[in-house]
């Protein structure tokens, strides 16, 4: 063969590249295309209009572009997800690293994961059919498809995300920094507490983020357990309409470049913006609490 | 070396010509029309040899493809607006209006809802969100859930347009996705009210009269009941060939209108 091994080099290293760049070509383009198509709107309506507005009427003749109901939408549900989550998941994964017997842990551990496969749709039809009727007859709701719900059901989505990726970090925080620690006198509550916890901070970070993330983009789920309704929601049982739904509902029937079209895809580029600020904190976090020496992951 | 480039032009002329190939008719838009079209089709494909590719999308995503010319006939559950036209012609494209079925839309509540009829004016002033308990209208002392659907949606515009006429549907409606979820919605909640096309009426859903009129295929055809929509097909310019067959096809009172009345809507002949 004439093609000698520096050009085999050189190739291999080409098609590489090729291949990494293919994926970050791909996603800047489609962000370009959100761009293009999300930006006409603003000739309509000034960009404090939009994200501002308190109404969202797009079909309406005049129509109006206020998207404050939905972004209001999807920070409650997330934020009151998180509030459901967060502790949930970590406990679990503390538990499961470092309190559960290896048996258990084999059992449980699988079980999780299998539990982060779960189709979305899938959680959000038992969120409908179940969950919904059964909150309205405990307590008395004029209807189960709200903000409370939602919340749960994005919450039982991101918990095993959040678990399983904690789990990893607080699993590999290294035992000699553990037995260090109980040689010291420190009970293993406080162990947990004070050295492990600590150790593994970016990794629960990076997974706190990870399930956020996962809950701020859900579509499925909330357009169908939500409500929908485009208010500002009142009280923890109120129907919501975050963003996501939003654009998953109205783009189908959406006349095509028409202004309602442009201001779903401008929802969209809000949408991105939020989980591209997510993924930044993650990666701040993840970089200011990396511990150095024995604990580095 | 020749044969694999030989081998490579044949692939990529195969993929080219797809749409070309033998006889076949793309069918996309309305996800209202869609289970009339898919019912038509498989009988034509049965009949004739032609291929009929049927999907969904919503009007919308329909008439944006017959714009583009990527599909030969468009449904819609509403007629094409103005800006559309425009933009198909723009692009060389004739968008000709075919109405296949009449759809009605009925109001729906919780079986066991004693409320029985409302008036168009007292349907509005529930979506305007004024009629706040059901005690209001007659019925027991719950109060009202407005259900409606998303607003870009054909059955919406037929309600707002039928129902709501200037006025908006207050922002505390509960929104869902389509005829499927409002029913499963309102079956599920004894304080709800929606309203779903004629063809998902059942029995864990109570259908109410509107003005004292039953929606049924007699009032629909007569014009009687107040919520009603035609359900159209548009072709690119003036069908012809196998488009023209489908076409046929679908308006033929013994064929395709046949299939109209089966999957729940009224048939125009």
């Amino acid at each position: 063969m004439a093609i000698s091994r520096q050009k085999k080099e050189l190739f291999m290293r080409m098609f590489f590249t090729l291949l990494g760049a293919t994926g970050i070509i791909i996603l800047t383009l489609i962000l370009l295309f959100l761009v293009m198509e999300g930006m006409p709107i603003f000739s309509e309506v000034s960009v404090t209009d939009f994200l501002f507005g308190k109404y969202w009427y797009p079909t309406y003749d005049p129509p109006d572009f206020g998207i404050l109901p939905l972004i209001a939408g999807t920070f409650s549900v997330t934020i009151i997800s998180s509030i459901i989550a967060i502790p949930l998941g970590v406990m679990t994964a503390v538990y499961l690293a470092e309190i559960a017997t290896p048996r258990i842990r084999g059992i449980v551990k699988p079980i999780v994961e299998l539990i982060e496969g779960l189709p979305t749709v899938v959680i959000g039809f038992f969120g409908m059919v179940v969950m919904a009727p059964f909150l309205q007859r405990v307590f008395d709701m004029p209807t189960g498809l709200n903000l409370f719900n939602a919340s749960i059901m994005l919450a039982f989505m991101s918990v095993p995300t959040i678990c399983s990726v904690s789990e990893d970090a607080i699993y590999s925080v290294p035992q000699e920094m553990k037995e260090a620690s109980l040689a010291l006198g420190a009970t293993h509550l406080e162990t947990i507490i004070r050295v492990i916890l600590p150790a593994s901070l970016s990794g629960i970070s990076t997974a706190v983020i990870l399930g956020i993330s996962r809950a701020v983009g859900e579509t499925m789920v909330v357009l169908m357990v939500a409500g929908g309704a485009a208010m500002i929601p009142g009280s923890l049982f109120d129907p919501i309409r975050p963003m996501p739904a939003s654009i998953a509902a109205e783009m189908a029937e959406a006349p095509y470049q028409s202004e309602h079209y442009y201001s779903l895809f401008a929802i969209g580029l809000v949408l991105f913006v939020f989980t591209f600020a997510f993924n930044m904190l993650a990666d701040y976090l993840a970089h200011k609490h990396k511990q150095v020496g024995a604990a580095t992951l | 070396m020749r044969r694999h480039v030989f081998i490579l032009a044949l692939v990529v002329g195969l993929f080219c010509s797809v749409p070309a190939w033998a006889g076949k008719v793309v069918v996309k838009g309305s996800t209202t029309v869609l289970p009339i079209a898919q019912k038509v089709a498989e009988a034509f494909t049965q009949e004739t040899g032609i291929k009929v590719s049927v999907s969904g999308g919503g009007s919308g995503n329909g008439i944006k493809a017959l714009i583009d010319g990527t599909t030969d006939v468009a449904d819609a559950s509403r007629f094409i607006k103005q800006k559309e036209v425009n933009r198909a012609v723009d692009n060389g494209h004739y968008p000709v209006p075919f109405g296949i079925a009449y759809d009605s839309i009925i109001p729906v509540v919780h079986p066991s809802n004693s409320v029985s009829d409302l008036s168009t004016a007292q349907l509005k002033k529930i979506y305007k969100g004024e009629i706040k308990n059901w005690s209001e209208v007659g019925g027991p002392d719950r109060p009202v859930v407005v259900i409606s659907r998303d607003t870009s949606s054909g059955t919406y515009e037929t309600w707002e347009k039928k129902v709501m006429g200037s006025d908006r549907v207050f922002p505390g409606a509960l929104l869902q996705a389509s005829n499927g979820a409002v029913s499963q919605a309102v079956s599920k909640n004894k304080n709800a009210i929606g309203y779903v096309g004629i063809g998902y009426l059942n029995n864990d859903l109570k259908g109410l009269t509107v003005d004292g009129i039953e929606g049924t295929k007699a009032t629909t055809l007569s014009g009687e009941f107040p919520v009603s929509r035609t359900l159209f097909m548009f072709t690119d310019g003036w069908p012809k060939g196998d488009t023209l067959k489908f076409i046929n096809y679908v308006m033929n009172p013994n064929k395709g209108q046949k299939f109209v009345s089966e999957v729940g809507y009224v048939s125009i002949f």
